[in-house]
């Protein structure tokens, strides 16, 4: 049995500057207090948001991040999803492995985010740009 | 420009941060902090984050950072006082910031900071990491 | 011979309800206990009243007509009622599908015309099998949500965390460790560390049936957040063959601390904190004494 996903709440923030991800970490907190998400998978959600909004600003110039509210038969959690134009990623699975990293971080980012989350798909298209996906639900 | 204030308290640089990071702010205060730790020759740093409700990878490598280079102007460093959230949160990250020294609170902090010195002043040569969490 | 089904059916109120009555007490599988008859007797008038005072032509084929709100509604509250005291499913889907029996029945007496009774006979079992199927999906969710909060309980009981000391705490940690568990188990140990301001915390596994390369991740991933706490953690209850699996799986737990028994473990606190147990010389009563 497959239970759709129905979206309650949306928010779009337009992220350009490091500063946006201040607001953006407090948007994602108000969808998650709201569903009653406990500390540690608020921190964990707001960690991974901080993580893919640093990726967006430093490899595809920024972007547009999207918060929303959703539910899934009898559970809720916070959708967010990440934008960006940017030169995209040549290999996803390389990307996705702990220590890659073609900047100059620790090469945790996506596959660190990747546990603090319940569900993560990222889609990206050299010269268009890539998509992340990120679930955290409120039990999770 | 918004800037964390640093506090010389004796021998020893308090830094209490409690406006939510940012990348540039972050490493605003890595550079200050080591110009204050060469300006002061202080021989330790407390960095407090019990009002950080988040650290990220970036944020925990400053804090490294600050750890590593005020190691090599011969000051130890101790991050107190972080959340439960954020730990666990940091473990699960995989970023258990090793090499940084870390305590509950401000003063288990400065005793800390104290025993250390206290370690390495009288025998220079015998350096005594037991007190060290790393 | 009757021209409106819903209208002879509504006449026919009171003699459905009593059938239907009868026939969930001649049930044998009808658990008296659980309810009694004045209760049942309410139900089911509650539930008739619902469905034939909204019954009309134009709804008979469409059992999402807004017009059955209130029996979905009740049908609803009916079946989680029933799934938390504990009636089986046969007992719940019987519930309404006697319902079913007995206006057919009633409309078997009305009818004269064998075709037209199979046609409305026909509209009716579809009706209500909706109906049927609708109590079991909420019956499953009062039952999910029953389960759900026994989870919750277990974990919340299975957890404690033991102030032993002033600065030491101990968590026995008991049945397996899995991803949710460790995060409840750090949660707690985490918050009672900040609580009481102590420095060590003893892990004690003797609980934990066995320890596979996951629950060894989880205890180092325990390990790692007391750490950067700012306290010491120790793992203690240590058995043999636990030890061996550890090795054999080639598990590396050689940056924790451990100590075979929750008492070793608890001395070396002590040794780190610089306290002293130890017996007095004037009586043989024994006293602790830093």
């Amino acid at each position: 049995m497959t239970t759709m996903i129905s979206s309650l709440t949306k928010e779009i923030l337009i992220i350009s500057r490091e500063q946006d991800v201040v607001p953006f970490r407090n948007r994602v907190k108000e969808h998650a207090v709201k569903i009653k998400m406990g500390l540690v998978n608020q921190t964990k959600l707001m960690t991974a948001a901080s993580e893919m909004i640093r990726n967006m600003l430093r490899y595809g110039e920024g972007g547009q991040a999207s918060v929303e509210t959703i539910s899934k038969g009898s559970q809720s959690g916070v959708r967010l999803i990440f934008v960006d134009k940017g030169p995209g990623i040549a290999d996803i699975q390389m990307a996705m492995k702990d220590g890659f990293s073609t900047g100059k971080s620790l090469g945790l980012g996506l596959p660190g985010t990747k546990r603090l989350v319940n569900e993560f798909d990222i889609q990206s298209e050299l010269g268009k740009g890539t998509v992340v996906m990120l679930i955290k639900w409120a039990n999770g | 420009m918004e800037r964390i204030p640093i506090l010389k308290m004796g021998p020893f640089l308090l830094v209490t941060i409690q406006v939510d990071l940012y990348d540039r702010l972050a490493l605003d205060l890595e550079a200050d902090l080591v110009q204050m730790v060469s300006k002061t020759e202080a021989k330790g740093v407390l960095i407090d984050i019990s009002a950080v409700s988040i650290v990220d990878s970036f944020m925990g490598r400053i804090l490294g950072n600050i750890a590593s280079m005020s190691k090599l102007l011969d000051a130890e460093t101790v991050v107190v006082g972080m959340q439960p959230a954020v730990a666990i949160t940091l473990v699960e990250l995989g970023l258990p910031l090793k090499g940084v020294s870390t305590a509950l609170d401000v003063e288990k902090g400065m005793n800390l900071l104290r025993s250390i010195i206290q370690v390495q002043d009288p025998k220079e040569e015998d350096d005594d990491d037991d007190l060290i969490f790393d | 011979m009757f021209v409106n089904i819903s209208t002879t059916l509504k006449k026919k109120k009171s003699e459905i309800l009593e059938l239907w009555i009868k026939n969930q007490l001649a049930d044998s599988h009808s658990s008296e206990d659980l309810i009694s008859n004045k209760e049942l007797r309410g139900q089911s008038e509650e539930i008739v009243n619902a469905l034939l005072n909204n019954l009309n032509e134009n709804n008979i084929n469409n059992s999402q007509s807004s017009d059955f709100d209130l029996l979905a509604e009740l049908l609803g509250a009916f079946s989680i009622m029933r799934a938390k005291q504990g009636f089986s499913p046969r007992e719940t889907g019987s519930f309404i599908l006697s319902l079913k029996e007995a206006i057919l029945e009633v409309l078997k007496q009305e009818s004269a015309d064998p075709n037209q009774l199979f046609e409305e006979s026909l509209k009716l079992s579809r009706l209500l099998d909706n109906f049927t199927i609708l109590t079991f999906e909420t019956f499953i969710k009062g039952r999910e949500e029953v389960i759900l909060r026994q989870t919750d309980e277990i974990t919340d009981i299975s957890t404690p965390v033991i102030k032993v000391w002033d600065g030491i705490l101990a968590m026995p940690i008991i049945g397996t460790l899995d991803s949710a568990r460790t995060q409840v188990v750090m949660e707690n140990l985490l918050q009672e560390i900040v609580n009481t301001g102590s420095v060590i915390a003893i892990l004690d596994i003797s609980g934990v049936p066995t320890v596979d390369s996951l629950v060894a991740q989880h205890l180092l991933k325990a390990v790692s957040a007391t750490r950067l706490m700012g306290a010491d953690c120790i793992i203690s209850g240590i058995r043999p063959e636990i030890a061996q699996t550890i090795v054999h799986l080639g598990i590396d737990l050689s940056q924790i601390i451990t100590k075979a028994s929750l008492a070793s473990a608890l001395q070396y606190a002590f040794k780190s904190l610089r306290l002293e147990v130890r017996k007095t010389s004037l009586e043989n009563k024994a006293t602790t004494k830093f």
